[in-house]
């Protein structure tokens, strides 16, 4: 008795509601995304040459310190597991490892700028470091990219720590407190900031170990290839 | 539709005058600040206040995310059906998110890599798509605006002020400028992810206190002239009866 009294009140209360048409959220959705699409790739290709500009100069500051003001630099490519001056055609040069040739006003050539990059306390430390692989020697090094702790680890950007590079011999060593006087290899470490320190080193090291060869090579051929 | 608006309106003219354009802009500021008052944006509000420049450059991305947002999604409230709006105002905020980041990479790369993902988590912050639902959804453009750029402004004051206060004790500078000298010791904890809820509820815990005298203060100025009017009215009484 009272099912069909209750079932009759909603309907007399309850105002019809029109659902769109599927058509309609469609059509929403499509115009929005379209437009959203239209406006991101507009703004993407006015700032991206930009970012790409700041970022070939970041390098270009970077390579100038490491190998303290070349007269001209060249760069060198990794290509079939040995190092060219020209990419091979077959070569994707978004893909090839490249490292800088520094020469000097009288035409010597200074050294070799060295891209490297391993995990330090909080992510990657990406660097570049002047070598000169005759002598094994390193000529300085510069801290691209780190995101190591403020106030400890972020001490690897800071003068008192990556001035001591430039002119000690590969392989380094860190050491805790005050390196031995006369001691080409020794780095000391910041206190507070060994794993950061000692990334660096290690980082700095491995590429030494892995391009040595590839330079030595390249350097026994007269460096034409 | 239009009963509404007319239920809407009388609500306001009993309640007196309808909020003004100050009203809707300085409400984000201070009374119903994003992050000291409603809590909202812990996220980045933590994360990237460890210098004055971090601070300030994410308040401005989020304010230009909001404002635009806002803009349009007041703009379009009356075409877009109510089941895909959400999606809508996602997918507006997400475009604008986008545009700051790529735009912040192209004019100040430096702070753009300082703030790193925070950028792109603009995305998911609750004051952007709340304001969209509380407030651009229901009412007119200018009003959208006016709301938007307070909650940024409140948002990009509040985050500036975090920023300053813990790097001028994390790292004894203002703005990258060195404020007091080689003698200091930065307390580096200000600056690392501690110090963030260090600041930030050092802030509420005072805000909290000065409201609850403010409240007290009320409550007196309001409790002093009920005593007078007893006092006056005691003798009176009896007076009128005779």
């Amino acid at each position: 008795m009272s099912g069909p009294h209750v079932a009759e009140m909603p309907a007399a209360d309850v105002p019809v509601v029109a659902h769109p048409q599927s058509w309609r959220l469609l059509l929403t959705l499509g115009v929005a995304g379209g437009l959203a699409g239209l406006l991101i790739v507009l703004v993407f290709n006015w700032t991206r040459p930009r970012i790409e500009a700041y970022k070939s100069q970041q390098i270009r500051a970077a390579i100038e310190e490491v190998l303290h003001a070349p007269q001209r630099t060249d760069t060198l490519y990794l290509d079939h597991g040995g190092i060219a001056t020209k990419l091979s055609p077959s070569a994707d040069p978004s893909k090839v490892e490249r490292i800088y040739k520094g020469y000097a006003a009288d035409g010597g050539v200074i050294g070799y700028a060295i891209g490297a990059s391993e995990a330090g306390f909080a992510d990657q430390i990406v660097l570049l470091f002047g070598y000169e692989p005759r002598e094994k020697q390193l000529l300085g090094i510069k801290i691209l990219d780190s995101k190591e702790t403020p106030g400890l680890g972020d001490k690897i950007q800071k003068p008192p720590f990556y001035a001591q590079f430039a002119g000690r011999l590969a392989p380094l060593l860190g050491v805790k407190g005050k390196a031995p006087p006369g001691d080409k290899r020794a780095i000391e470490m910041i206190t507070g900031a060994t794993i950061s320190s000692r990334a660096v080193i290690r980082e700095i090291n491995n590429a030494v170990q892995r391009w040595q060869p590839l330079l030595d090579r390249y350097q026994r051929t007269g460096g034409t290839n | 539709m239009h009963e509404h608006c007319g239920s809407s309106a009388a609500t306001i003219s009993v309640a007196g005058k309808g909020p003004t354009a100050a009203q809707d802009l300085l409400k984000g500021i201070w009374k119903e600040n994003p992050v000291l008052v409603q809590l909202l944006g812990g996220c980045s509000t933590l994360a990237v206040t460890n210098s004055v420049v971090n601070g300030l450059a994410m308040g401005l991305a989020t304010l230009f995310v909001l404002v635009f947002s806002s803009l349009f999604v007041s703009s379009l409230r009356k075409v877009v059906p109510n089941e895909v709006r959400i999606s809508t105002y996602v997918l507006i905020i997400a475009t604008f998110t986008t545009l700051a980041d790529m735009g912040l990479e192209a004019l100040v790369p430096e702070t753009h890599k300082a703030l790193g993902a925070f950028i792109a988590l603009i995305v998911a912050n609750c004051i952007v798509l709340g304001r969209q639902e509380a407030f651009s959804a229901k009412n007119n453009v200018w009003r959208s605006v006016l709301d938007a750029l307070g909650m940024g402004l409140g948002f990009t004051l509040t985050l500036t002020m975090m920023g300053a206060i813990r790097e001028l004790l994390g790292a004894g500078s203002f703005f990258g400028y060195n404020v007091f000298g080689p003698r200091f010791e930065p307390w580096v904890i200000m600056v690392l992810p501690p110090g963030g809820f260090f600041t930030l509820g050092a802030i509420l815990l005072w805000l909290g206190w000065w409201r609850s005298m403010r409240d007290r203060r009320e409550r007196e100025k309001a409790a002093a002239p009920t005593i007078q009017f007893h006092a006056y009215e005691a003798p009176a009484g009896p007076a009128k009866v005779a």
